[in-house]
């Protein structure tokens, strides 16, 4: 059990620009941290230099109190599941399971006990004499973390373990990796680029951009209160909405002026946060899930809106419409018993309570 | 045969009803004598180039030396009593196994060297340690021979400025033998350092990453994780390399011709002197037979323990 610090840490390629552009982040013990970002954001990058498969160009990594920098990876006292497994053909799943112990000369009967259990908590013990190759991916999968849970390691690192299964045998997956980490309770890094894995299983979420880390916070922060455009992009899933708009005065209050003559009163509450922007070109941001039917009772805040579906896609306990505003895209959630069809109009309804309001300079939400 | 048997299968899926069956059967012989013929050419050829001349060798070596009586095992049982056989024999096992070790040990450590150099140099580095094996065995047999000649001797000279005596390089039975095994272990190392190399190309780099963090030492990587991820190749490169060694010609003819007192014959430049130099063209063909059988059992062994491992990949 140790925590993780990662300062200033900086990896560039020989002639090449920074993947990893200085970062820092502290783990707590017992802590799940999901890395995510899209591809080349430096996540596995920042990763692997936890591993020590990585040499770290600036900065330090310690890992439980003791600086790692120069310590080699079979020295760091942690485990890794790999994309691919990387499980070892020639060997059985208990050998595969056994072998970090029997480098470290565990004695048998102590690797036998420790496999059992291991394989008591992934369920895999009728497959313990199997070699790899009768194994399907999830099992593979299950004895890779098998493999690191026997080491009773400082530090879990997940790189992408589930990308290579099928989108049911994933959410099982990631089920089993919760369940495994509130048993064993060691502290876990890992990484992701699908944002659903991120949220569902991480204490907190980092997200990661072109070596930097965006922002850092329980998923629950980042999805309601993102700080960069980034974030409110990336998280969530349809994603948020962004609409080019100018803020206007209007007597006490403000406006939201959008193409097509279309104008949204700003929720009073947020009047004054939104004052210094006036006249300026910005851009909203709003989850579809705020764009909903339009309800004759709607709480203050919500504005009626009229918008020609193109498309409408019932997804069983929700329909998604697609439709166009001032030549931009906008995805709106709405109740499946609503009259939504493509082709006719329909009346929508605006919730501004959770409207985002983004500073297209600085590409952070204000 | 596969072709032959899964093409009538989907046609009679197609096939409405029993009246095509009588066709189909005709069909499945046109294609399977489509194929024989279209494989003719090529099983003519190995008929032609292998089998032939295997058949006419093994029917050589069980006549008399005019080539007129049928004696049956009497040439084997002659060279088995003659001690300078024994001596060819003993020769020829200690060549080819000394080689091949040396062969695939070397080519196994330069592999990894290979592998360690970035993929831009690696190449050129790669094609520079190819070269022993791409010039013709003979011309650079003549250039060993000049390095080893008693009077012009290039080492010897090397040894002299080094405050050495001069070695007999050819003309003491344990330096000529040595230096068979040197110049063909020079020659073929380039063959299993590119067999290595690929096999190690194609291990994971993640299998070794995971090795890492489990705590394997460099070693332990190269026992648990390489060595068992390359058995499939280095049985086929030493299986390979080893017939090719027994059957080594060139270099003994050209360094020492069998000399000293037949000292460094192997079993080709043998028969070659009792079957064409000496006319007993049935004695040298029992004498080239000879690791024949050997050689085939190991073979069965090698490929059957492949085949077992190759199933086991993943």
């Amino acid at each position: 059990m140790a925590q993780v610090s990662v300062r200033e840490v900086v990896k560039s390629y020989e002639g090449e620009v920074q993947a990893v552009k200085g970062i820092n982040l502290e783990i707590a013990d017992e802590e799940f941290v999901v890395l995510v970002g899209p591809s080349g954001c430096g996540k596995s990058t920042t990763l692997r230099m936890i591993a020590g498969l990585e040499e770290i160009t600036r900065g330090e990594i310690w890992i439980g109190g003791d600086l790692v920098n120069d310590v080699p990876p079979r020295d760091r006292d942690i485990a890794m599941v790999f994309q691919n497994y990387a499980l070892y053909p020639h060997m059985s799943v208990f050998d595969n399971m056994a072998f970090g112990l029997k480098l470290r000369k565990f004695p048998t009967s102590e690797i036998r006990r420790r496999v059992d259990e291991a394989a008591r908590i992934l369920d895999l013990h009728t497959l313990l004499e199997r070699k790899p190759r009768a194994l399907s991916g999830g099992q593979r999968q299950r004895v890779a973390m098998g493999r690191a849970i026997v080491r009773n390691p400082k530090v879990f690192l997940f790189d992408e373990p589930l990308s290579n299964l099928d989108a049911k045998l994933r959410v099982q997956m990631r089920t089993e990796i919760k369940k495994v980490h509130q048993t064993v309770r060691t502290t876990t890094v890992y990484v992701t680029h699908d944002q659903v894995e991120a949220m569902t299983l991480a204490d907190r979420v980092v997200v990661m951009n072109q070596g930097e880390i965006e922002q850092v916070g329980p998923p629950q922060e980042l999805y309601h209160r993102p700080r960069t455009r980034f974030v409110a992009a990336f998280i969530g899933s349809p994603a948020m909405n962004f609409l080019p708009c100018q803020v206007r005065g209007n007597g006490n209050g403000l406006t939201l002026h959008l193409a097509e003559d279309i104008t949204l009163p700003v929720p009073p509450d947020r009047v004054e946060r939104y004052g210094r922007y006036r006249d300026r070109p910005m851009t909203l941001g709003i989850r579809p899930e705020h764009v909903t039917e339009f309800k004759a009772d709607a709480r203050a805040g919500s504005v009626r809106l009229d918008a020609g579906l193109e498309v409408t896609e019932p997804m069983g306990m929700e329909t998604l419409v697609h439709f166009h505003l001032g030549g931009v895209p906008v995805c709106g959630r709405v109740d499946p018993l609503a009259p939504a069809r493509a082709g006719e109009a329909m009346a929508l309804s605006v919730d501004l309570n959770h409207m985002h309001l983004i500073d297209p300079d600085s590409a952070l939400v204000v | 045969m596969v072709q032959a048997g899964s093409i009538p299968i989907v046609e009679t899926v197609a096939a409405p009803a029993p009246a095509a069956r009588g066709r189909l059967h005709s069909a499945m012989r046109r294609r399977s004598m489509v194929g024989f013929i279209m494989a003719l050419p090529l099983i003519a050829l190995i008929a032609g180039l292998v089998v032939y001349p295997a058949v006419y060798a093994i029917y050589l070596s069980l006549l008399d030396k005019s080539m007129t009586r049928f004696v049956g095992w009497h040439n084997f049982v002659f060279l088995l009593n003659r001690a300078t056989f024994q001596m060819v024999v003993f020769q020829s096992v200690l060549f080819a196994i000394s080689a091949v070790v040396a062969k695939a040990f070397i080519g196994f450590v330069l592999a990894h060297l290979m592998h360690a150099i970035p993929s831009r140099r690696q190449r050129f580095y790669r094609g520079l340690l190819l070269i022993p094996w791409v010039i013709p065995l003979a011309l650079s047999t003549l250039g060993w021979w000049w390095l080893f000649d008693p009077t012009y001797s290039a080492l010897n000279w090397l040894l002299n400025r080094l405050g050495l005596p001069s070695v007999s390089w050819l003309g003491e039975p344990g330096w000529a033998r040595f230096c068979m095994i040197l110049v063909n272990t020079w020659w073929g190392e380039p063959f299993f350092m590119i067999m290595y190399l690929a096999a190690l190309k194609s291990v994971p780099e993640q299998l070794f990453e995971a090795a890492a963090i489990d705590g394997a030492t460099g070693l332990q990587k190269l026992r648990y994780v390489t060595l068992p991820m390359m058995r499939n190749v280095i049985s086929l490169t030493v299986l390979f390399s080893l017939i090719v060694t027994f059957a080594n010609f060139d270099i003994v003819r050209i360094l020492t011709n069998g000399g000293p007192l037949n000292t460094t014959h192997i079993f080709a430049t043998y028969a070659f002197q009792v079957g064409i130099q000496s006319g007993n063209i049935p004695l040298g063909a029992a004498v080239s037979l000879f690791m024949l059988p050997v050689l085939a059992i190991a073979a069965v062994f090698v490929l059957r323990g492949v085949t077992r491992r190759s199933q086991e990949a993943m």
